[in-house]
């Protein structure tokens, strides 16, 4: 691939890829989450996102041709085949039908024969031999003939594999994350057909956050960091610690961000305590975290994705099925209830800005009134010695357009509907939303996901200032390190459920890509 | 330049104010031009359609705060429409007259209208996301269970029930001497021909008041935050199930007090399958009116309720001077159900 950029509306998210790979080598590709990896293997693939999203630059050559795939199908033909991080297969089918899926070999019969050969019917014993054959050329053993909603995950991430495989004219393989979903052992197999295919020159592109699979399987390992190539070496002259170092450390601006850390107190005193929490969170799950928040810091949470890091606030709030104690200024705070958190004088700015932050189809006002007016009776007008409550449409206004000034939301007017705003606009109402809350405890979770650069450095100054100014204890959840680093006092990593360790913001990036990394299972 | 800016201002106007809305608004306007014409007595007609206006109004009124839940529109109406039959058969049963007759419809039909909205709201607690469908089937299946109670319940009055058998209530019962026009009697005016009962639309407009105000209090914020967005509403802390259920419980007692007003004007009380036919033609109402399956406002409901009624009392009559042929029936059925169909069409609009 030479000089590959794609941008999707102008964000930039891949500048100049190069690398090259030979028939049977097998290349590791890492990097963090959103460094561009799979959009790479998109363009690779020829998905559709990315015709849609204004097609891509540079060229990719296969075998010194160049090609440029429109579809998947295209891809399919010249012999690349995907596997992806979801499943895809057909849970009532027995793995069989699934690896030969829209290729089954085929019986002519006399219905055939006059209506065409839509009405042919398969060829079982052919397929019994093809399948058994692509499951002997990776090399585990799988029951063709089991369903796959039977099968245990890794199974079915081995039918996939299998099913490309199948194909007789593949000649490169991309693997996302397959061993994301396998047990130690499983993965072990993995690895070793991997290595049986390239044995067979069949050239594998190996994506994982497992970096020792990487080393152990891979003859080159490219480091991918938001959306550069970082680094192209041999697997052989590298380690885990170099890898971390280059997926995580920003070159040029690290340890001059924070400047202004403040002065951590020794004997501050704990405001909320968490001990021994679960969330049921789907692709979140936290398994058992216990961590203690001091008064008036910035606390960062971090981590890979799919680690809990999310799941920790939307448990703590409420918003999914959680387990544990959490102890708010000394008292307990039941779980499973929103209403008694928020009563509690804590708020959450949820990730989820357009499912759970934002009334799209309400006005501004509304977005920024509502809970304020919901939990702490603010903006209401009191008639009949309180029995009716109405809504102060002056006091909305005034505040709403206090906020628009303050953290400069670009709108029409405070009326304007929050669903025409902007990601950052949008970010910014769930921002003011929670700050006209008042709240003593704030829970910001991935506050500049998918928001400009612009928009983030004032989403996170907004932060601080509210930190320091009102003296609001802040957590802060982000899949970006060194936005963390910026902002927080203390950084807590999560990995596997668990918090792998609490560090100052002050540390070494490798470090903390250590704790990432350290119990990716 | 000056006028590509006046056309887009056109078209953004027609655009705010519904093209079918437009449409209809603009059939009905015909209609009225023509009807003297053919020879239809127009003032007779205007005043039919005011009255009708007034009958059903409250019907269509009962559809908003459901909508505004996020529980779409209520096909189960007939529901509260049975709270409100029940309370009728009994204020009349227990022997009130007059206008008190009426009140006492009323304020016996509350309690039925609390129970079965309360229930009916649990359930439709229990299956969200298919309410619509699922409203249907409980006005449905609540018709046929009231078909067998209405003969089975041990009504005495004579003027209700069977003169043969003497039990059973009868299909319709006349309200003469009960709450016959007791609301559009009151402070009625009359300009020649034209009537308008000013008691029944102030009625009306008494609820559409309340209704209105209810919604700029902090429980009807409450209650439109869940309709636009329920995930939003639970993480500020509104309890989402308690919310959906107090608005069923409106909408059920809404549609018992409509259906009273709707038999003080009509002049009787219709029971058995009647409960059946009234849904349809208030959620088309309300959706010509130009609400959706997740907004609803008072202009609304005025709007739509008074061009549904007018297209209804205005398309027959006309139509059949002009043809002389009965196409009444159809025009309404096509109306209505169309209306209905179109506006599910148009449900991706909002916000689920």
């Amino acid at each position: 691939m030479q000089n590959i950029q794609k941008d999707f509306f102008g964000n930039q998210v891949l500048t100049d890829i190069n690398f090259t790979l030979g028939a049977g080598e097998v290349l590791g590709l890492c990097g963090e989450n959103g460094a561009g990896k799979s959009t790479l293997m998109k363009i690779l693939f020829g998905m559709d996102v990315i015709r849609e999203t204004g097609g891509y630059g540079g060229n990719v050559l296969l075998n010194g041709q160049k090609v440029a795939f429109a579809t998947p199908f295209d891809a399919l033909a010249a012999g690349i085949g995907m596997v992806h991080q979801e499943f895809s297969l057909i849970p009532g089918f027995t793995a069989k039908e699934n690896i030969l899926l829209n290729r089954e070999p085929k019986k002519h019969n006399v219905i055939s024969e006059v209506f065409g050969e839509r009405l042919n019917t398969l060829n079982y014993k052919e397929m019994d031999a093809r399948s058994a054959q692509a499951i002997e050329k990776m090399g585990v053993q799988i029951d063709a003939d089991m369903t796959i909603s039977d099968m245990p995950v890794g199974h079915k991430q081995f039918t996939e594999i299998a099913r490309e495989l199948s194909k007789d004219q593949l000649k490169l393989l991309i693997l996302d994350e397959p061993t994301a979903v396998l047990t130690e052992k499983e993965a072990e197999a993995l690895l070793q057909s991997i290595r049986g295919m390239s044995a067979r020159g069949i050239a594998v592109i190996f994506i994982t956050h497992r970096l020792h699979e990487i080393l152990s399987v891979c003859s080159k390992v490219i480091v991918m960091r938001d959306g550069c190539v970082v680094r192209d070496v041999p697997a052989g002259k590298t380690s885990v610690q170099d890898i971390t170092k280059w997926m995580v450390g920003r070159s040029v601006q690290t340890g001059a961000a924070h400047a202004e850390t403040a002065v951590q107190e020794k004997n501050a005193k704990t405001i909320l305590s968490i001990r021994n929490l679960w969330v049921d969170m789907p692709g979140e799950t936290v398994r058992n975290v216990s961590l203690d928040i001091c008064e008036g810091e910035i606390l960062g949470i971090g981590g890979l994705a799919g680690q809990g890091k999310l799941g920790i606030p939307n448990g703590v709030m409420g918003l999914y099925e959680a387990g544990g104690t959490v102890e708010f200024e000394g008292k307990e705070i039941p779980l499973n209830s929103p209403r008694k958190c928020l009563d509690a004088s804590l708020a959450f700015v949820s990730e989820d800005r357009r499912g759970v932050g934002l009334l799209l189809d309400e006005s501004l006002e509304w977005n920024v009134a509502f809970p304020a007016m919901q939990i702490k009776e603010k903006f209401l007008k009191k008639y009949l010695g309180g029995i009716v409550k109405w809504r102060d449409e002056k006091a909305i206004h005034a505040v709403t357009t206090k906020y628009i000034d303050e953290l400069m939301i670009k709108c029409t007017s405070s009326k304007q509907k929050a669903k025409e705003l902007s990601g950052g606009n949008q970010q910014k109402v769930c921002l003011a939303k929670a700050f006209a809350l008042e709240p003593k405890f704030l829970f910001v979770s991935e506050p500049t996901r998918g928001i400009d650069v612009g928009a983030k450095a004032l989403v996170l100054d907004a932060l601080k200032k509210f930190n320091r100014e009102s003296g609001v204890t802040v957590v802060m959840i982000s899949s970006e390190l060194e936005e963390l680093r910026q902002t927080c006092d203390r950084i807590a990593i999560v990995s596997g459920g668990k918090i792998a360790g609490i560090l100052p913001a002050s540390e070494s990036s490798e470090e903390f890509g250590m704790l990432m990394v350290s119990q990716v299972k | 330049m000056e006028n590509n800016l006046a056309k887009d201002r056109l078209r953004s106007a027609i655009r705010q104010f519904g093209i079918t809305r437009l449409i209809i608004a603009g059939f009905l306007l015909a209609l009225f031009v023509i009807a003297p014409f053919v020879g239809v007595d127009l003032v007779g007609q205007i005043t039919n359609t005011i009255n009708r206006f007034s009958w059903n109004a409250i019907l269509v009124l009962a559809m908003v705060p459901m909508v505004h839940s996020g529980c779409g529109l209520n096909f189960g109406l007939p529901l509260g429409i049975i709270s409100g039959l029940l309370g009728a058969t009994l204020s009349l049963q227990f022997g009130f007259t007059g206008l008190l007759s009426f009140v006492m419809a009323i304020v016996i039909a509350t309690p039925f209208a609390l129970l079965l909205g309360g229930g009916y709201g649990w359930m439709l607690n229990k299956i969200k996301g298919g309410e619509m469908m699922v409203a249907t089937y409980v006005g449905f299946s609540s018709v046929a269970f009231m078909c067998m109670m209405w003969l089975l319940l041990p009504y005495s009055n004579p003027t209700m029930v069977w003169g043969l058998s003497g039990k059973g209530l009868r299909t319709t019962i006349s309200l003469e001497g009960y709450y016959d026009k007791a609301l559009a009697n009151l402070f009625q005016i009359n300009i020649g021909k034209l009537s308008i009962p000013v008691g029944t639309l102030a009625f009306f407009a008494l609820l559409a008041f309340l209704m209105w105000a209810f919604l700029h209090t902090k429980t009807g914020t409450a209650m439109t935050a869940v309709g636009s967005n329920p995930e939003f509403a639970k993480a500020s802390g509104i309890n989402i199930d308690r919310t959906r259920m107090l608005s069923v419980i409106m909408s059920t007692w809404l549609a018992a007090v409509g259906i009273l007003v709707y038999e003080q004007g009509f002049g009787f009380i219709q029971l058995y399958m009647a409960p059946f036919y009234m849904a349809l033609p208030a959620v088309s109402a309300i959706l010509i009116g130009g609400a959706s399956v997740n907004k609803a406002s008072i202009p609304n409901v005025i709007i739509g309720t008074f061009l549904f009624q007018g297209i209804v009392t205005m398309t027959p009559t006309v139509m059949n001077s002009m043809f002389h042929m009965d196409m009444s029936e159809v025009i309404r059925v096509i109306g209505s159900q169309g209306m209905i169909l179109y506006a599910l069409t148009r449900k991706t609009e909002g916000s689920k």
